[in-house]
């Protein structure tokens, strides 16, 4: 068993850790909330280029490793003359991958409303943007949430994945001290159920999300 | 069930002496290799009700649905209040039109679904108040009076607060009539309005669709395969097949002397056989 005395130096270093976690998964959630609604959008843009360029890049980045675009962005950029800062690598390369699967989401959504809302939109003589505001998104809203909120717990544990090469989340932290002060078991515990409470948090948001947005449902 | 010529219509004035709302010039409409329309020329005038009755898959809809801009003409013109629909005249010449023209134009059309489609996710009030402030420009308070005298009309004030799913079918199109009529177009094109119902909702339909067909003075254009219905409210019949107008003209006349053996084979399903 780990003594309290370690305990009184394991947590507040995984809190610290937690921070960073916390942040990145906030961030990037918010960026790859963005991503997701430009690739989306694009996809179904009915600008021909537009649509296969966003599918290009969508499908790259879905069709590759989390893991090796952030150390290409870490290991590889700096020799192409591009320095970023391994902190801003992590947002971006994080940001960048679940913005593409987001993106599958939001055009999947969207498409997934009935033609006939869209057609009495038309026959209501609303121009294109007033329909896709107040007809299409907010009922494909709804339908995005829950896949959104899977992403948000994917886009969580991709966060550990920085710790490997960048910054010092909890996961980074606690590797730090199985080296110090040994225990694995017990720290690796630790680091599971701190990851759950973070991810358990995310779920409960997107439930009450899910029922804020289920206005006219039986 | 037939009254005495014309008696029954309910546009007493002579309708053809002012100039169509609505004309369509020799239209054609293809999907893919199929030719569902092979040219029309159709008149509809101010106040006019015209029922377009026809087998399945004769071109009906398609007929209502390139009127709304739903579906746009292989070739032809179709011209609304004496502005092209599909084109827009550019130096004397005509050219396809944009969105901006679309937007212009058909608003003096409306139109009611086979299946409503009502939006789920707004109370029947919203519905019938989100495309007159949006579209419109009217002020929320101007709108809510505008909705709430239609939703009164057609028997659906109380539901106001409600949500479509909460609702019958006969409900729903109540209320999607309500919401076409808030915009008070020129025109209202009703695609088979009771062909999505239960068999006893269709009556509370047909009758809405007969008061506002007695009150207003807006054209009508009718798809349905109710024929009575067809027969009391219309001041003339389409008979569509096969992609063109087989045969036109007064109830009285379209059902008791069909002229063509097409129309009286198809009135012999609904057991009208020439001598209703």
């Amino acid at each position: 068993m780990i003594s309290i005395d370690v305990y009184s130096i394991v947590l507040p270093l995984l809190l610290e850790g937690a921070m960073v976690t916390l942040q990145l998964l906030v961030i990037c959630g918010i960026l790859s909330f963005l991503m997701s609604f430009i690739g989306g959008f694009s996809r179904l843009s009915g600008i021909a280029p537009v649509r296969w360029v966003s599918g290009l890049i969508i499908e790259f980045i879905r069709g590759t490793s989390l893991l090796v675009q952030l150390f290409w962005l870490v290991f590889a950029l700096p020799l192409l003359g591009v320095n970023i800062a391994p902190g801003l690598a992590a947002i971006i390369g994080l940001s960048l991958n679940y913005g593409a699967y987001g993106s599958e989401i939001v055009r999947s959504s969207i498409q997934a409303i009935p033609k006939g809302q869209t057609e009495a939109g038309i026959a209501l003589n609303m121009t294109p943007i007033q329909r896709m505001r107040s007809i299409i998104l907010p009922q494909a809203f709804r339908i995005m949430l829950p896949s959104f909120g899977n992403l948000m717990i994917e886009l969580l544990k991709g966060t550990a994945l920085v710790s490997l090469a960048l910054t010092s989340d909890m996961t980074e932290k606690m590797m730090q001290m199985r080296n110090t002060v040994g225990h694995d078991t017990q720290l690796l515990s630790l680091l599971l159920i701190a990851y759950f409470i973070v991810g358990y948090a995310v779920t409960l948001l997107f439930r009450w999300l899910e029922r804020k947005f289920s206005a006219g449902r039986v | 069930m037939v009254e005495t010529q014309d008696a029954n219509a309910l546009t007493a004035y002579n309708i053809q002496d002012k100039d169509p709302i609505v004309k369509y010039r020799e239209i054609k409409k293809a999907f893919g290799d199929t030719e569902v329309l092979k040219g029309i020329d159709f008149d509809l005038y101010p106040g006019e009700r015209v029922a377009i009755i026809g087998p399945s898959g004769s071109g009906k809809t398609t007929m209502a649905r390139l009127l709304m801009t739903l579906e746009k003409p292989t070739s032809g013109t179709i011209e609304v209040d004496g502005r092209y629909l599909w084109h827009k005249e550019v130096k004397g010449q005509l050219v396809p039109a944009d969105e901006k023209h679309l937007h212009e134009v058909r608003g003096d059309i409306g139109m009611v679904f086979q299946h409503f489609n009502l939006f789920p996710h707004m109370t029947i009030l919203k519905n019938c108040t989100e495309a007159p402030v949006k579209a419109l420009g009217l002020s929320k308070k101007e709108a809510e009076e505008r909705a709430k005298e239609m939703l009164d009309k057609v028997g659906m004030l109380e539901k106001a607060k409600d949500y479509p799913a909460s609702l019958s079918g006969g409900q729903q199109q109540r209320v999607a009539i309500a919401r076409a009529l808030v915009m008070r177009p020129k025109v209202m094109l009703f695609d088979e309005p009771t062909s999505a119902l239960d068999p006893e909702t269709v009556g509370e339909v047909l009758q809405v669709i007969k008061d506002i067909a007695k009150q207003g003075d807006m054209a009508m254009m009718l798809i349905t395969h109710e024929m009575s219905f067809a027969h009391e409210v219309a001041d003339r019949i389409c008979f569509f097949d096969e992609g063109i107008i087989q045969e036109q003209g007064p109830p009285s006349q379209v059902f008791t002397q069909p002229k063509t053996e097409r129309l009286q084979e198809f009135l012999k399903r609904f057991h009208m056989n020439g001598s209703s």
